[in-house]
């Protein structure tokens, strides 16, 4: 479960977030819709982590996480350009948080190739990001966040760069990925067939404020 | 083809890009053809010389290893945080480049003149707690070396009325005016502020998103910049090292100035040329000149390579 409460964020005087008040019920896909530049990722960065809120809380199944730093949230990131690290190989981008935290060299292989396994990319874990397609750039910066096992997933128009053939086959891709590591995901998009066909709760900002969107 | 005004531009830019490079290639023309490869290759085996070579080498090396090891911190810092003062601390960082470098070596030369500068480089002395010894523990009240090195630390006992005893120590200093590692400080303070503006701008040049998402899957800030930043920004380093190390082999108003021009000793390549030129000796001067000129066109082949710009 998480909720944010009363989120404000303001820059150089001006609101980008105002009173932003939600709550996102556990294992449920959250899709969020609104115009360029209205927050969308603003609101994603304060969620992990990576910018503090004016004021407001974000709250993590009860506990509060304003004030904790991104490593301590448990919240998988991907954003829009995928930032995949470059000079690092697939297996290495994969592995990089279980390596982090010292998991044994069997069992980091083990969760590597299960979850290059299970997003098709087995073939690609010798490769560097540069070699990759955009639609293998999407499988591994997913498989990435997933290997941190995070309790929320944040998406950052994660399918933006995929053309439509690849989109739908993404759309299935995340549909089987939420529901088998049972997560929270927030997902922020301008596809309105995207959110059909993904979202159970569907949220719109616009100016700066976050509403249920009832329309869909 | 058509000749129009636009193709008369570009031709004119064209000669005057030409006019310039020729006369570069004329002045180093010039320089290759007063000596012959005989007598080039005599004085560049001259013991003097050798050792010039070998000390340039080293001590350059040795000044963009530092200026790196600096300029990867503050690069970071002035490319990814913003702050109050960035803009002056911005300047500040390029004072070396404008400063004129014998103003430079005037400053190395008068800081270590200071309170400061002479602890430094004299070292200082720690009173330790007053003890009571016993008589047959006492050791001479005089200096004892701990070790065999100049530079171990020395302790001083010195007796007191009322049979207690003071005991100093001395931490020794490193001195740096006229010594070859004041070459290295000279060579290093201007060639860091070029190799902090190369760092700034491959990082400026990195996006930022790798290293916040590095920090949602479990690292600290200095673990981003270890693990994604300072991987991604490598060729960024070796330019860096290189700009720092061909800076370092042209400086000579500084050393000048702060380490002197001692043959054998703080003589470096930039150095030899001077003393040459002030005893009359134009053919190694020539043959110093031209070795430089290579060692820089390798360098800049080298930073060509990685892709940054000098």
């Amino acid at each position: 479960m998480i909720q944010l409460e009363q989120l404000t964020w303001q820059v150089a005087g001006r609101t980008i977030l105002a009173d932003v008040t939600v709550a996102i019920p556990a294992n449920t896909y959250a899709v969020l819709m609104g115009s360029t530049g209205c927050g969308k990722t603003t609101l994603l960065e304060i969620l992990c982590g990576l910018r503090k809120p004016t004021s407001g809380r974000v709250l993590l199944d009860g506990v509060d996480v304003t004030h904790l730093e991104p490593r301590e949230r448990g919240i998988g990131y991907v954003p829009q350009d995928l930032a995949l690290f470059p000079g690092l190989r697939v297996r290495e981008q994969i592995g990089f948080a279980p390596k982090l935290r010292g998991m044994p060299i069997e069992e980091l292989n083990q969760r590597v190739n299960r979850l290059a396994e299970q997003f098709g990319i087995t073939h690609l874990l010798n490769r560097l990001p540069d070699l990759l397609s955009g639609g293998e750039k999407q499988r591994v910066a997913l498989a990435r966040a997933l290997a941190a096992q995070p309790k929320l997933l944040l998406l950052d128009e994660p399918l933006s760069a995929l053309d439509e053939s690849m989109r739908a086959e993404a759309v299935s891709l995340l549909q089987r990925v939420q529901s088998e590591h049972e997560l929270t995901v927030l997902h922020v998009t301008h596809s309105s067939s995207e959110a059909a066909a993904l979202g159970h709760l569907h949220l719109r900002m616009a100016g700066g404020r976050l509403e249920i969107d009832s329309k869909v | 083809m058509s000749f129009n005004r636009s193709n008369l531009c570009w031709l004119v830019l064209a000669l005057i890009t030409a006019g310039y490079l020729l006369f570069w290639a004329l002045l180093l023309g010039a320089t290759a053809s007063y000596s012959t490869l005989e007598s080039w290759l005599k004085v560049l085996m001259s013991s003097e010389i050798r050792h010039a070579t070998w000390l340039s080498l080293v001590t350059c090396s040795l000044a963009a290893g530092f200026a790196l090891l600096l300029a990867v911190p503050v690069g970071y810092l002035m490319s990814r945080r913003e702050f109050r003062g960035k803009s002056w601390l911005d300047a500040a960082l390029d004072i070396p480049i404008i400063l004129p470098p014998l103003v430079v070596g005037l400053c190395l030369l008068i800081f270590f003149q200071t309170k400061i500068g002479k602890v430094i480089e004299n070292g200082f002395d720690v009173n330790l707690p007053v003890i009571e010894v016993p008589e047959s523990w006492r050791p001479e009240p005089e200096f004892k070396s701990v070790g065999e090195d100049e530079f171990a630390p020395r302790s001083r006992v010195i007796p007191m009325p009322d049979d207690r005893w003071k005991h100093t120590l001395h931490i020794p200093g490193f001195p740096f005016t006229y010594q070859i590692s004041g070459v290295i400080l000279a060579q290093f303070v201007v060639a860091a502020a070029f190799a902090i503006r190369t760092m700034r701008g491959t990082f400026q040049h990195l996006s930022a998103r790798p290293e916040d998402v590095a920090l949602t899957l479990g690292c600290t800030r200095f673990q981003a910049l270890w693990h994604v930043a300072l991987p991604a920004a490598r060729r960024g380093m070796v330019a860096a090292f290189c700009i720092a190390w061909a800076r370092s082999l042209g400086e000579f108003g500084p050393i000048l100035v702060f380490a002197g021009a001692t043959r054998m000793k703080t003589e470096v390549l930039p150095t030899t040329v001077w003393l040459e030129l002030s005893v009359g000796n134009l053919e190694a001067a020539v043959a110093v000149s031209l070795f430089m000129v290579l060692l820089a066109v390798l360098v800049l082949v080298v930073v060509r390579a990685t892709g940054e710009k000098v």
